[in-house]
């Protein structure tokens, strides 16, 4: 019997059965950050554990929180530091060199096709845009993964996502995904992998997928993933150089990460997105998504493009075109948070700061920071914020705010408008 | 073996999230006692006071979803300060269940008819639940109204609760 991309990884990294339900499987990376890593150094000092399995197969980054906005959030930046030095973790990302966790691992080349990973945090599934399984733990799963690399798990049961049709000018990736969540619902994958396919996903960059897997956790999902492909091994060329004769070798050894023509899934979903439109959330929860066009006017006091989800290049490009010789409203107020060091010399070098600059936009540093409600423009109670980030919880950006997820597209036309708007703009007219 | 008895909260309403259950703010904390005073603060549900409504409870009563959203494990830790180890729902979000069995609590699955039937004859009332755990049995009580009900738990997440934790096992085995 055939088996998914997500069963291959599976049972290629499978040590132990202990229950019936439950597999334990070997890591081959588990990435820190100091929010969740903190309390699980700690607990493992305190229980005389102290130890880490593989020091180059752990990398760790101060993100959240960056700089730090105060003693508490210096302290777990301190702890995490001083643990990376104490073990001689080289793989660490201080300020100055860091970014958004899922967008500075993958750049880095940490994340390779039929890896396994956790890290103490929801959005781990983005890594499945390399083919990899990257599923977001609790601290204590983190602490054992430190400790042993190994993770339990059930298995994955996937769910197969074909996505197909010509993508309408102004759609992206953030608006199949948001159209995918509100299509299944926010626990239409708990405890599946979702699988995204088709010719759409085939034409995609790894900036797109990244987007589409990195939300799938909004339907529930353990993690998103794609076959990888040439475009994979583009990406990753330069890290694996070395190891590849040729990039058509690296394509061939990766295809045994892709799925079986006969693999069993738990359920198939055709979504064609030939008359999709830009989405944007309403509510407190990420499934409840209408047309851009249907929310219309709505009043907005923030506009913030970055995270995880949409602050990688080629969402800083995106709205970009669209900010180009334009001024923010005065209704409302712009930040951009680049979502790495690398990527804001690269918008820099190609003017897409200064097309921000101009445009009236506060240019931040990469830090996940406004997307939680931790820093870097948390919005007043009453305030609304149209916003590239992944959630619309109650409170998520600051309390008694609401969060308008949207593209990185929407979201620059947005902030030309003054309110939501689906706009000629972002369609090249 | 930490408690699962005492007195029940019911929160009517589906997916509630960890951002609700413990804001992103107070995740700067590096003690989970720091947490206390925070549990639910941001929940998005009419009526619902977490100043006054968490003072005496032990079990939550829920709907489906429960705990989507963050991986954050201050969810599980902003109930166990509060002392309170079991969550009861239809279905939970995958890392919040393995969570609150990593720290040696319980979130457990009972059918949504039964949540339904639990709602409409309990959550009106002052509520106590017995948990016999050898006997895979909840016994609910209110005024004088008295019902059981069977639960089932994985044999892993037996093993958790009973060794308070996975961190000691996985180390000696693994």
């Amino acid at each position: 019997m055939g088996k998914t991309i997500a069963q291959k990884i599976f049972d290629s990294h499978i040590i132990d059965n202990p229950f019936e339900d439950i597999y334990v499987i070997r890591l081959d990376a588990v990435f820190c950050h100091e929010i969740t890593t903190p309390i699980a150094i700690n607990d493992l000092v305190s229980r005389g554990k102290d130890r880490v399995f593989d020091t180059s197969r752990i990398k760790a980054v101060i993100d959240h929180v960056t700089p730090a906005k105060d003693s508490k959030t210096a302290l777990q930046g301190k702890i995490l530091r001083e643990w990376t030095r104490r073990h001689k973790i080289n793989d660490f990302f201080d300020i100055g060199r860091n970014g958004v966790c899922h967008a500075i691992f993958p750049e880095k080349g940490f994340v390779r096709p039929g890896y396994t990973i956790i890290m103490g945090d929801s959005h781990t599934c983005t890594y499945g845009a390399f083919g990899a399984f990257g599923a977001g733990v609790g601290t204590t799963d983190l602490e054992v993964g430190i400790l042993k690399g190994v993770c339990a798990l059930g298995y994955p049961e996937t769910i197969k996502i074909n996505i197909c049709g010509k993508i309408p000018d102004g759609v992206f990736a953030k608006d199949i995904i948001l159209s995918i969540i509100g299509l299944i619902g926010v626990n239409g994958a708990t405890n599946k992998v979702m699988e995204f396919a088709g010719p759409v996903v085939e034409n995609m960059g790894m900036d797109a997928r990244m987007t589409l897997c990195n939300m799938a956790i909004e339907a529930g999902a353990t993690c998103g993933i794609c076959a990888p492909d040439m475009t994979t091994v583009e990406y990753l060329w330069d890290f694996i150089k070395d190891e590849y004769k040729t990039k058509e070798a690296a394509q061939n050894d990766f295809s045994k990460y892709c799925s079986d023509p006969d693999a069993t899934y738990e359920k198939i979903i055709d979504h064609d997105i030939s008359i999709l439109e830009p989405m944007v959330t309403f509510g407190y929860k990420p499934d409840n998504v209408k047309p851009a066009s249907e929310m219309e006017g709505t009043k907005i006091d923030q506009v913030y493009i970055g995270s995880c989800t949409n602050g990688r290049i080629e969402d800083l490009r995106v709205a970009a075109k669209i900010l180009k010789g334009n001024k923010i409203s005065n209704a409302l107020r712009g930040i951009v948070s680049p979502a790495t060091t690398e990527i804001y010399r690269q918008a820099l070098d190609e003017g897409i700061i200064a097309t921000f600059l101009e445009a009236g936009f506060c240019v931040t540093n990469p830090t996940c920071g406004a997307c939680l409600g931790m820093s870097n423009g948390i919005i007043a109670e009453g305030e609304t914020c149209a916003s590239t980030t992944n959630r619309n919880f109650s409170g998520r950006m600051g309390k008694g705010g609401m969060v308008h997820l949207m593209s990185p597209a929407t979201a620059a036309a947005t902030a030309i408008a003054g309110h939501i708007t689906n706009s000629k703009l972002y369609k090249g007219k | 073996m930490k408690n699962f008895s005492g007195k029940v909260l019911f929160l009517n309403r589906s997916d509630i999230n960890t951002d609700e259950i413990i804001p992103a703010r107070y995740l700067t904390e590096n003690t989970k006692e720091a947490l206390k005073p925070y549990l639910l603060e941001d929940i998005n549900l009419e009526g619902f006071d977490n100043k006054k409504d968490i003072e005496g409870k032990a079990v939550i009563i829920t709907r489906e979803n429960f705990g989507c959203g963050s991986s954050r494990e201050h969810a599980p830790w902003a109930f166990e300060v509060n002392d309170i180890n079991l969550v009861i729902a239809p279905s939970f979000a995958r890392i919040y269940k393995r969570n609150m069995f990593n720290c040696g609590m319980m979130a457990v699955e009972l059918p949504a008819e039964t949540i339904d039937q639990i709602f409409s004859v309990f959550s009106n009332h002052d509520t106590d639940l017995e948990t016999v755990f050898n006997d895979g049995l909840f016994i609910l009580t209110a005024a004088n109204i008295m019902e059981s009900f069977e639960f089932r738990i994985s044999g892993f997440d037996r093993a958790l609760v009973e060794a308070g934790g996975w961190v000691d096992y996985a180390d000696s085995k693994y």
